[in-house]
């Protein structure tokens, strides 16, 4: 007879994470999903509430699903440089940056944040798992590339009460931490490496320490929070904070390169509006020679943040110009704090030019009745929430 | 004596549905068949008490769906049921599972690599992406690029619209992704030996080419083209076995008033001044009809029952030429009760799909190397499944039914013919095989039935048993199958039609063929079509 006990059984789907046993007394709805195999939460109790902690208080995301890739060794800045669109040079020890990477192509194959840890040092955050291209992209070059996804415990700490809840804490010198820095606090046996970091537009931090200080870091910090109307945060309330606050995302704003099927839907940096993120004046990186090409020809897409008309957000609206189809929407949401109806929309080239009379077509509905409407647009000049407490270091002590 | 509309040779599932859609356009069709029962390589039989076999083709995904829906085949009983699983063993008793949920199957391919485990990410889209060239032909009669006719120049600029919709890299993939080897291709992507050998199968099942060999990367697409309800590259089991496709064939046919007869080999066509007038059996009964479509392979169709003198000679040499080599074997076992394996819990997902015991690219082309010697692979890759575990109704409750397929198996055995020795030897191998990695399974053994490239002639009329009715090589597809100047499914003859597995889009229980043919007979007659469009893949 088989012994069931010894058989080697890998059979969940979606794993735990270091902190879901501490998340779950938290998560009344049990709205769970999988993100990239992880239970990670689409709400706790109420995604208004949690939405108004990000804005008003401290929402506490589990980030520990993200994809991490540990980069070391003499030739890493130069590595990077060859892989990212940014001058990667630029990014001085204990700071971080936002990076895509391209294909050849030209075309956005991720994007992400990368930290430089030590002078040799960098850890990449990505949307999408990125081993094989790393490592295809690391013939020739003295660095050695380790997933550590699985072996960093994280959270993210967002909102206007952040700063006082790490410090109520115990993690000293964190007034001085700019937006992007990096800094190290002694925890427990270990330590906790706290970024200014988020995708909240908001004052926030994100919190890194090991697997074994998980359960101790996450109590520590929900003590604290108590008076500082901090909770955790689902992925809803989440997704509503970066539409405010202007970010785009993988997987619904632009699609990763790689995982296009059909031809033509993948988008370079510079129909995402992101030539800021390239440096053409880096002499070799991927994709550079095929976008050069493209700034010369022109993009094929231009995306726009817009501005819509009344109250009803945009969901997957098509967008009009004097009466001609031109685009679709990605994201759209009515912003609460900044009381923007916001939507990024994706325009087909030239139509895209004249973005002065833009229109969604916007159904809705109430007790099954279906309503069309055509709402003006106006393209952003900035994200819809840009606070300054977002900047100010020292933050407030609230 | 009565004159039927058309004759169909052969009762194999593409028979049955040219026969179907010609009845459906309201022609008086005969079919005939050679066995006493129908189906040719889509077939189930009860060979042990209760218990049924796929005795041929197991596993489905290629049928189009199309065909189904509008022949109505679920109302006769088709239904299709997918499964996912399975696991490949490494010799040293670890295995690979085949997870078919995209989380479980990252994490176990990280287990052998985590590159690897990311770059299957890339792989599937490029394998997708190639699919989406080949699907919208499956329903569609290939160009002829040598013809100056309106509707060939229309299908080659669709053809040519679709390729360079491919875009730049695309086109350059795909060029390279038609001619090139499984093997070549995959080391492309992965790193682990135990991750290639495992995808490398469908590159090589049904085909006498070895992992290294060009054109076998097609052949992997080949398999991964199909889907079951949208979901490309999906796989299923028939309820009932593989017979059910047949069978529901058989019955919309029927349905719209066909005649069909069993033990009614063909001996020959009767032609007069170049046009088909009918059929001579074996048995002497002469049937008479200006359409005649042979359900059989090239090879069978022109040098067997079609007079030479009845034939052009180029026709003949192309027949001879054409490439059907036997390179599978089929065992097929009734258990009684079901098998333990090492190391897997019996209730899990890893026993509901495709076993494997071969770890790595090596193994697999020394597999070939002793089917070039001559000989079966005295390591075969087989593919294994016990469809009991999904479809209850192959055996009685608590006995199971288990299908195996070996790859690979000569036509011949050291140039001489197949003995009932050698079979039974060849089935001994594949046995010891599984035994290795189940210690109760030959106790287990209450049947077996053991098939050879000998017993597939012998029994499906397949020309050496090849699976396929002839290679799925590029010099044999599209406007090449079976042979240039013939892939619009008619023959050299007036009246005379080819609608199987032997013509475009080739091989498997697909059907396509079968109702591609229908559509050019149709056309020929002036009738109108009654053969749906394929979906559009949007
Ligand atoms: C072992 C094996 C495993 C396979 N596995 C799969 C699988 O899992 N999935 C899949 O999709 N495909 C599989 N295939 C391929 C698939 O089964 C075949 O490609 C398909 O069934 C062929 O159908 P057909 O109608 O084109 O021809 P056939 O099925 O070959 O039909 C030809 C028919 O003609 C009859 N016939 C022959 N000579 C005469 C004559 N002189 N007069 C009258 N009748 C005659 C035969 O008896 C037969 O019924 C497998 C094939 C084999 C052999």
């Amino acid at each position: 007879m088989l012994d069931l006990n010894t058989v080697r059984e890998q059979d969940l789907i979606v794993e735990p994470t270091h902190f879901t046993e501490r998340l779950k007394p938290y998560a009344k709805t049990n709205d769970w999903f999988n993100w990239k195999g992880y239970m990670a939460c689409n709400t706790f109790e109420c995604e208004g509430k949690e939405y108004a902690a990000i804005r008003s208080g401290t929402g506490v995301f589990d980030i520990c699903p993200m994809s991490k890739y540990d980069i070391t060794g003499p030739d890493a800045m130069e590595y990077l440089n060859r892989i990212m669109t940014r001058d990667i040079a630029k990014l001085n020890v204990d700071r971080v940056t936002y990076v895509i990477w391209c294909d050849d192509n030209g075309y956005i194959q991720d994007d992400g944040t990368l930290f430089r840890l030590s002078e040799n040092h960098y850890r990449l955050c990505s949307y999408e798992h990125a081993m094989d291209w790393l490592m295809n992209c690391a013939e020739g070059f003295d660095v050695e590339i380790k997933d550590t996804t699985r072996d960093i415990a994280a959270l993210a700490v967002q909102g206007p009460t952040s700063f006082g809840v790490l410090e109520a804490m115990g993690l000293e010198g964190l007034e001085n931490l700019k937006p992007f820095g990096i800094m190290r606090v002694p925890f427990k046996s270990g330590e906790i490496m706290i970024s200014r970091t988020g995708f909240t537009g908001d004052l926030g931090y994100e919190l890194w320490t090991t697997p074994d200080l998980a359960g101790d870091m996450f109590d520590e910090l929900f003590e604290a929070g108590r008076l500082r109307a901090l909770k955790p945060m689902g992925a809803i309330a989440l997704d509503l904070a970066r539409i405010e606050a202007g970010f785009v995302q993988a997987g619904v704003d632009f699609l990763t390169s790689e995982h296009v099927i059909r031809t033509g839907r993948q988008r370079t940096p510079l129909e995402l509006d992101m030539e800021w993120l390239v440096d053409f004046n880096k002499p070799l990186f991927n994709g550079r020679k095929a976008l050069l090409k493209q700034k010369e020809e022109g993009p094929r897409y231009r995306f726009v943040k817009l501005d819509v008309e009344g109250n009803k957000p945009a969901h997957n609206s098509f967008i009009f110009n004097k009466g001609k189809q031109v685009g679709t929407v990605t994201s759209a949401a009515w912003c609460p704090t900044a009381k923007t109806n916001v939507a990024f929309a994706m325009l087909e080239w030239p139509y895209g030019r004249d973005t002065d009379n833009l229109e969604a077509e916007i159904y809705f509905q109430r007790e099954l009745g279906w309503t069309k409407v055509m709402a003006k647009c106006k393209p952003m000049k900035g994200p819809a929430f840009d606070p300054a407490r977002k900047r100010a270091t020292p933050p407030s002590r609230i | 004596m009565k004159k039927y509309d058309a004759i169909v040779i052969g009762a194999g599932h593409n028979g049955l549905t040219t026969a179907a859609y010609l009845a459906k356009s309201g022609l008086d069709v005969l079919v005939l068949e050679r066995n006493d029962y129908i189906g040719g390589a889509t077939v189930s039989r009860e060979l042990h008490p209760e218990t049924k076999y796929s005795n041929c083709s197991y596993v489905c995904s290629l049928l189009r769906p199309e065909i189904v829906r509008d022949l109505e085949l679920p109302k006769y009983g088709l239904q299709v049921v997918p499964y996912g699983g399975g696991v490949t063993y490494q010799r040293d008793g670890n295995y690979y599972t085949n997870y078919d949920d995209h989380d479980r199957q990252y994490r176990e391919i990280a287990r052998f690599s985590k590159r690897d485990a990311n770059a299957y990410e890339r792989y599937t889209a490029d394998v997708l992406k190639q699919t989406r060239l080949i699907r919208p032909f499956l329903m569609r009669t290939p160009p002829d690029p040598t013809s100056f006719k309106a509707k060939d120049l229309q299908e080659l600029a669709y053809l040519a619209s679709k390729f360079t919709g491919l875009g730049e890299t695309g086109m350059a993939d795909a060029l390279r992704f038609w001619t090139m080897s499984i093997g070549d291709f995959l080391d492309e992507y992965f790193e682990s030996d135990i991750i290639k050998a495992h995808m490398a199968g469908g590159g090589i099942i049904g085909t006498a080419l070895g992992v290294y060999s060009p054109g076998t990367a097609y052949v992997l697409l080949h398999h991964y083209m199909g889907d079951v309800d949208g979901s490309v590259g999906a796989w299923g089991f028939a309820r009932g076995g593989m017979g059910a496709v047949s069978n529901a064939l058989y019955q919309a046919f029927m349905a719209h008033g066909g005649e069909l007869k069993t033990g009614a080999g063909v001996d020959h066509l009767i032609v007069k001044n170049n046009q088909t007038k009918g059929v001579v059996c074996e048995n002497g009964d002469e049937y008479y009809a200006d359409v005649v479509v042979s359900g059989l392979d090239p090879k069978r169709t022109f040098l067997d029952i079609i007079n030479e003198e009845d034939l052009p000679e180029d026709v003949i040499k192309k027949a001879k030429n054409f490439k059907i080599r036997g390179s599978s074997g089929k065992v097929n076992i009734a258990l009684d009760g079901l098998p333990t394996f090492n190391g897997i819990d019996p209730r899990s997902v890893k026993m509901k799909g495709d076993f494997h015991f071969i770890d790595s690219l090596e193994r697999m082309e020394r597999a070939y190397d002793d089917w070039k010697d001559g000989t079966w692979s005295k390591d075969p890759f087989v593919d294994l499944l016990i469809p009991t575990l999904v479809d209850p109704t192959m055996a009685p409750t608590g006995k199971h039914m288990m299908t195996v397929f070996v790859q690979y198996c000569p036509p011949k055995v050291n140039g001489e013919e197949w003995t009932d020795a050698d079979r039974d030897a060849f089935g001994q191998t594949v046995i010891d095989q599984i035994a290795q990695y189940s210690p109760d399974f030959k106790s287990l053994i209450a049947h077996a039935e053991v098939r050879t490239p000998r017993e597939l002639e012998k029994e499906v009329g397949l020309t050496e048993g090849n699976i396929f009715q002839g290679e799925l090589t590029f010099d044999q597809l599209m406007f090449n199958r079976p042979f240039p100047g013939y892939a619009q499914y008619r023959g050299p003859i007036k009246g005379m039609y080819m609608c199987a597995s032997g013509t475009h889009p080739g091989g498997g229980v697909m059907a396509a063929p079968g109702a591609n043919a229908a559509r050019e007979v149709l056309l020929d007659l002036k009738r109108k079509n009654v053969v749906p469009e394929g979906y559009a893949d949007d």
